[in-house]
């Protein structure tokens, strides 16, 4: 239950967005993905979970590639991506936001199972599972956005700045979730956050990217101890 | 009094119609963002297969669920070997928003000629076992005849359908999903082509019950479903374009307008009156009536 990233190269027309960037993720692992705008985290996990073509390189999920490989069919193969800004369909009820996450499953019984675990992990959905999605909270909408990735059963979950826009107390939930999450279920985590220091508090390791490429990748505590990264990448 | 009530009813058989097309139209909108004008020319094909079933299966009742599986076919045929490759190929060039309309007038004409070489120009008689000689109530005849409670019938039961499906089914959330955010649905492992090529689908059905509606009531020729598609966008305008509820709504208050026009002002003026009511509903509520955030729900 490995990712694994060889050379990995994605362009945007004529700009080079990702270039040769190269990096293994084990089971279980929470790898957090630090950088500054720009820097190409997003691009990075749209190709990962099959949103952007890639132009070099290599990608594989349990030995077999992923390269070409569409979004929608990813998500069976347990790559599911949790894109930046409260992905949640405004229009839907919350009920049907969350029936979205299993909704190419076939285990009913699962998916009422892991709905029951969503709700129960995040109380404040059961409250309002007949409600418009646009009725709730940016952090409520952001659990909503990863409750329903969690009713897909994934392997790999693929977060895309949950922290956007959020209040500290709220970030500081949100957190706590995913950390609580990925024990509970045994999720491989990557974890794309501009919030260097949350994100490496509940990481096991860390890979700061600048400009497409690898700057420096470490343990999370060795890179909350290093002071030259501190200054020009952790941002305290 | 009676006849402001007769009025009512027969703007409420024809406004059924109109609801049909307009439905069609939306759904299409919704799902791709297409303007599609086709729409009457996939309605006129699916017309004339069912007159040819009727012919065969010499019943018109039968002949309606075969135009309506005609007209399903006809449309997700458009949407997948036209439609949904001039998307990907003009896709970030100047033309993305305008190529695919302008090739809904191309398919528009394609098929009406087509159709005049098929089955020649003239007017054919596509009749239903009903009359259209109004019901007569004590020594009152009313505008309002069996044909006329068939076609309310049939609209509403098809109406019914559709929305039983786009509310409880699976396949209806991954329509409405697919239509508002086509990237989180496919995040969510909904195949959005596919679920595209379905609302065309269901659209096509929606104009095919239509034609085969509106037909007894005239006749049929290559043409005549011209100012169904007219109607039909009036409506759909009415009703917000987004919403399939204001469709609805949209074909029902356009329908009972013509028919007060009709009865109060004069034949002459019904078609002009469409365009009037789609001009004045542009200026002073663009989004229509529906056409606020919440009403998409549906």
């Amino acid at each position: 239950m490995t990712l694994i990233v060889k050379n990995l190269q994605v362009k945007h027309g004529a700009i080079t967005a990702i270039d040769d960037l190269s990096f293994t993720i084990n089971k279980g692992e929470l790898v957090t993905i630090i950088g500054s705008n720009g820097a190409g985290k997003t691009t990075l996990l749209r190709a990962l979970s099959g949103l952007l073509p890639i132009s070099g390189g290599e990608m594989s999920w349990n030995g077999k590639s992923i390269v070409g490989v569409r979004a929608e069919n990813l998500v069976r193969l347990g790559i599911v991506h949790v894109s930046e800004g409260k992905a949640v369909i405004p229009e839907l009820t919350v009920s049907e936001n969350l029936q979205l996450g299993g909704i190419w499953r076939k285990d009913k019984a699962d998916i009422a199972a892991a709905t029951a675990e969503v709700i129960e992990l995040f109380p404040r959905l059961g409250e309002r599972l007949s409600q418009g999605a646009d009725s709730l909270s940016g952090g409520e909408r952001q659990m909503l956005a990863i409750g329903r990735a969690i009713i897909a059963r994934p392997e790999l979950l693929l977060l895309d700045e949950p922290s956007l826009g959020l209040a500290p107390l709220i970030i500081e939930q949100i957190f706590q979730a995913i950390d609580a999450l990925r024990h509970r279920l045994g999720l491989t985590v990557i974890l794309v956050e501009q919030n260097a220091m949350s994100a490496l508090r509940i990481a096991d390791r860390g890979i700061i990217i600048n400009l497409g490429k690898v700057v420096t990748s470490g343990t999370s505590e060795q890179l909350l101890n290093d002071s030259s990264l501190r200054a020009a990448y952790l941002g305290y | 009094m009676t006849i402001f009530f007769n009025t009512l009813l027969v703007g409420f058989s024809s406004g059924a119609i109109y609801s049909l097309m307009s439905l069609a139209l939306v759904l299409v909108w919704r799902s791709t963002r297409v303007v599609n004008f086709a729409a009457a020319g996939q309605a006129i094909l699916s017309t004339y297969i069912g007159y040819e079933a009727m012919k065969v299966l010499h019943n018109y009742w039968l002949s309606i669920p075969v135009a309506l599986l005609a007209g399903a076919l006809i449309s997700a045929g458009v949407e997948a070997i036209v439609m949904r490759p001039l998307a990907k190929r003009s896709k970030g060039t100047p033309v993305e928003a305008i190529a695919p309309v302008i090739a809904t007038l191309g398919i528009l004409g394609l098929i009406r000629s087509g159709v005049g070489l098929i089955w020649g120009n003239s007017f054919l008689q596509y009749t239903s076992p009903l009359s259209s000689k109004g019901y007569t109530i004590g020594h009152t005849t009313i505008p309002f005849s069996p044909l006329n409670a068939a076609i309310v019938i049939g609209a509403s039961v098809v109406l019914a359908i559709f929305a039983m499906i786009f509310r409880f089914t699976r396949l209806g959330l991954s329509l409405r999903a697919a239509s508002f955010q086509p990237e989180i649905s496919r995040l969510s492992g909904i195949r959005v082509d596919l679920i595209r090529t379905i609302g065309w689908a269901f659209a096509g059905a929606a104009s095919a019950v239509a034609g085969a509606l509106v037909t007894p009531t005239t006749y049929l020729s290559p043409n005549s479903l011209d100012l169904l598609l007219v109607s039909g966008f009036v409506a759909a305008v009415i009703g917000g374009l987004e919403s399939l509820i204001g469709a609805v709504v949209g074909g029902l208050v356009l329908g009972i307008g013509f028919a007060f026009i009709l009865q109060y002002i004069g034949t002459s003026v019904t078609f002009s009156a469409a365009f009037i009511i789609l001009i004045i509903v542009l200026l002073l509520r663009p989004q229509g009536i529906f056409g606020v955030r919440r009403s998409r729900e549906a």
